[in-house]
């Protein structure tokens, strides 16, 4: 079953074509790939899903409901997540005050109940904390939960971000280049990490990645873009071999013999 | 010296009796010496001692009540010089609540508002219309003015008309961003002045640039409110109120939703964030302590007309929240506290010195630096080394502290359903 369907997808900025007719479809509780150089048109092709932008053509169906003229927090309530290719957290305030804002849509206290402190809203607030905490454990930064969110390294920024976008239980969590400035070992961690979403949490995973060993280890679908164009699609082993893509990466003297 | 400090670190019980003594001991001058603004500061400057203090907060609340209730308005009723310190700390209070307003707006969701003063002259004007014959003038019924008893649901219906302006202003306002939203609302701020200068025709509802006297005072079981130290407790319970809601929206689902959306606009709705809406209750609420103060301020003076609402009063408050620390409650009460007093008592005391001392020929100062021209420049002298060596602000904003044990415990017992613990340790770099 699809949970995702984007079709005919098209945006243009100026003259550029950023993305151009896009089809894809994403499988429920898949962990799926959207690969491509410099510029193709990946995070861009992201924040059409997420509303940040608007196409111009084409739709975007999240099960049976259009994603098409809804703002970013609406699509959000939807059930999807993201992190960002340039790390976007709430700088100034606490790592657990970060994931707190994630169950935003979750708690319900408002104006008044917050004036008057109301039971109700001290008990949700409580719970907030705790269930900020438990993701903050379950990234493993809950040591961390008092300090500034800018204090903290960079890979633990990223993480930060995913404990944040699981706070808002997403049926759909798209990683833009999560593996970017780790190291290796860290890179490692993350494949397993990821995996271990998929498996705990009831989330589809689309990711955006350039680190091909991960991208090739952990995705069960791959969509390549180049130009805005979607040029290829398929499994990892299909997807190795493909000319076209590897002429997109490498260019057409890679693939005619010299 | 530095042993000494060490001691009174973490000794409660010293820090108590120093502040009790120098509360005694500036109280007792203050009584003593009536027309010593250096001890009238002094005493109010225990205020701030007692914020560094490691007291439990309850306790602190209790000798804040204590020391603005009881004490300072004891301790300067007897001499001549009572009202004029009355009217300094209502003024004072005023302030502060607008400050605490205004920090909402810009210190928490990060909205530059240059025209902040209008929603204070919205309150004004509400109260003032009605509580004058003004109002007899363009409505179709009712008996005017409203007699001073209905001050006290004035303050409500301030509040929320202000709010109101808030969130209609907000609106069209809110559609730009940064250094436009500043330009924006300091149009519209300047825009509110000068249609109540000139909403006396075609139908005179404000009176114009001739404004509105004789307002009538507060009213209650006969009794009346006339004189600054009446006002002191009336600002005084206000101010109570705007502390204890902006420290409970601070820390809330709504507050933080207004931190995110200063930090960061596109996380903040990938997130299910409302942008529009979190900054119009930023604006409203804002607004609706500004409104509220407005009604005082207009029932106080007994005389509102546009020229107490100028882009300098804008200013003044934005210049109480950078110079206090942005985002910080205690920050801004202190900056507020600190502005208004340096520009209602040490100025002006600065100038009658230096003004007494060319008069008996001490020193002479040439007619361009006339000691009351150089006011303004010597309030600007300190704004420029207060941004310079506290660019944070005077109390910088703080995060709060969780307690991190009793939140393990929490989320085990809240969690155990979803995950199991055996991930709790997984993605450790
Ligand atoms: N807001 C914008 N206005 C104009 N052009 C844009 C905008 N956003 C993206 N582009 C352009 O669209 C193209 C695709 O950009 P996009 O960021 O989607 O690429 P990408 O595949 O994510 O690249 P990278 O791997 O470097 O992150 C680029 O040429 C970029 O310059
Ligand atoms: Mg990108």
């Amino acid at each position: 079953m699809s949970i995702l369907t984007v079709s005919n997808l098209t945006k243009q900025f100026g003259g550029l074509v950023a993305v151009n007719s896009v089809d894809i479809t994403v499988e429920k509780g898949s962990i799926t790939a959207v690969i491509g150089p410099n510029g193709a048109g990946k995070t861009t092709f992201f924040n059409l899903i997420t509303g940040v932008y608007q196409p111009d053509k084409g739709n975007v169906q999240l099960g049976s409901t259009s994603l098409i003229g809804k703002k970013p927090h609406e699509i959000a309530r939807h059930g999807i997540a993201r992190t960002f290719q340039n790390i976007r957290l709430f700088s100034n305030i606490t790592v657990l005050e970060n994931v707190m804002v994630g169950l935003h849509k979750q708690l319900n206290a408002g104006i008044v109940g917050t004036l008057f402190q109301t039971k109700k809203v001290r008990e949700e607030e409580n719970r907030a904390q705790e269930e900020a905490y438990h993701w903050l454990e379950y990234v493993g930064l809950s040591q961390h939960l008092n300090e500034d969110a800018q204090n903290l390294s960079y890979g633990a920024q990223r993480r930060l971000e995913i404990a944040r976008a699981l706070a808002t239980k997403p049926k759909l969590l798209l990683l833009d280049e999560p593996a970017a400035g780790m190291n290796p070992r860290e890179t490692r961690e993350l494949t397993e990490f990821i995996h271990r979403m998929r498996e705990d949490l009831d989330v589809t995973i689309v990711l955006i990645e350039h680190d091909m060993k991960l991208v090739m280890e952990i995705s069960e679908q791959i969509f390549v873009l180049d130009h805005g164009e979607k040029i290829a699609e398929g499994k990892p082993a299909e997807i190795r071999n493909n000319v076209k893509v590897i002429e997109a990466y490498l260019g057409k003297s890679a693939v005619t013999p010299a | 010296m530095q042993k000494l400090t060490n001691k009174i670190k973490g000794n409660k019980l010293a820090q108590i009796i120093l502040l009790v003594l120098y509360v005694l001991v500036t109280s007792l001058s203050l009584y003593l010496a009536q027309a010593s603004v250096t001890a009238f500061l002094l005493l109010l400057f225990s205020l701030l001692l007692l914020y560094y203090t490691e007291l439990p907060d309850r306790l602190k609340w209790v000798i804040a009540g204590v020391v603005l209730v009881g004490v300072i308005p004891f301790v300067s009723s007897t001499g001549p010089g009572y009202q004029s310190y009355m009217e300094v700390a209502t003024v004072v209070g005023i302030y502060v609540a607008m400050a605490l307003g205004l920090n909402i707006v810009v210190g928490l969701a990060g909205l530059l508002d240059l025209g902040f003063v209008a929603f204070f002259a919205i309150g004004a004007y509400t109260y003032g219309i009605f509580a004058t014959g003004q109002a007899e003038k363009f409505m179709p019924f009712g008996d005017f003015p409203l007699s001073g008893e209905s001050f006290w649901i004035f303050i409500l219906i301030g509040c929320f008309v202000a709010a109101l302006f808030g969130v209609l202003l907000g609106i069209p306002v809110l559609r730009v961003k940064g250094d436009y939203l500043a330009i924006v609302t300091l149009g519209f701020g300047e825009i509110i002045r000068i249609v109540f200068n000139n909403l006396d025709k075609p139908v005179n509802i404000t009176n114009g640039a001739m404004g509105l006297a004789s307002v009538k005072p507060p009213e209650i079981f006969g009794y009346q409110f006339v004189y600054p130290n009446q006002f002191y407790y009336i600002v005084l319970a206000i101010l109570l109120f705007v502390i204890l809601a902006v420290r409970r929206f601070e820390f809330s689902r709504i507050g933080r939703s207004w931190k995110a959306v200063r930090e960061n606009e596109i996380a903040a709705q990938s997130m299910g964030i409302h942008l529009v809406r979190t900054k119009l209750l930023a604006f409203a609420i804002g607004a609706s302590f500004s409104g509220m103060m407005g009604v005082v301020f207009a029932a106080k003076q007994t005389f509102v007309d546009p020229t107490s609402f100028t882009l300098l009063e804008s200013i003044t408050i934005l210049v109480m929240v950078i110079l206090g620390g942005m985002g910080s409650v205690p920050g801004v009460i202190l900056g507020a506290a600190v502005i208004t007093i340096l520009n209602l008592q040490v100025l002006t005391e600065v100038t009658n010195y230096l003004n007494q001392l060319s008069l008996n020929g001490v020193i002479s100062f040439p007619e361009a630096l006339a000691p009351a021209k150089m006011q303004r420049f010597i309030f600007g002298a300190i704004l420029i080394i207060f941004a310079i060596y506290r660019p944070q602000g005077l109390i910088p904003a703080k995060n709060p502290v969780f307690d991190e044990e009793s939140l393990k415990e929490g989320s085990k017992k809240h969690r155990k359903e979803q995950i199991t613990v055996e991930h709790d340790k997984g993605f450790q770099a």
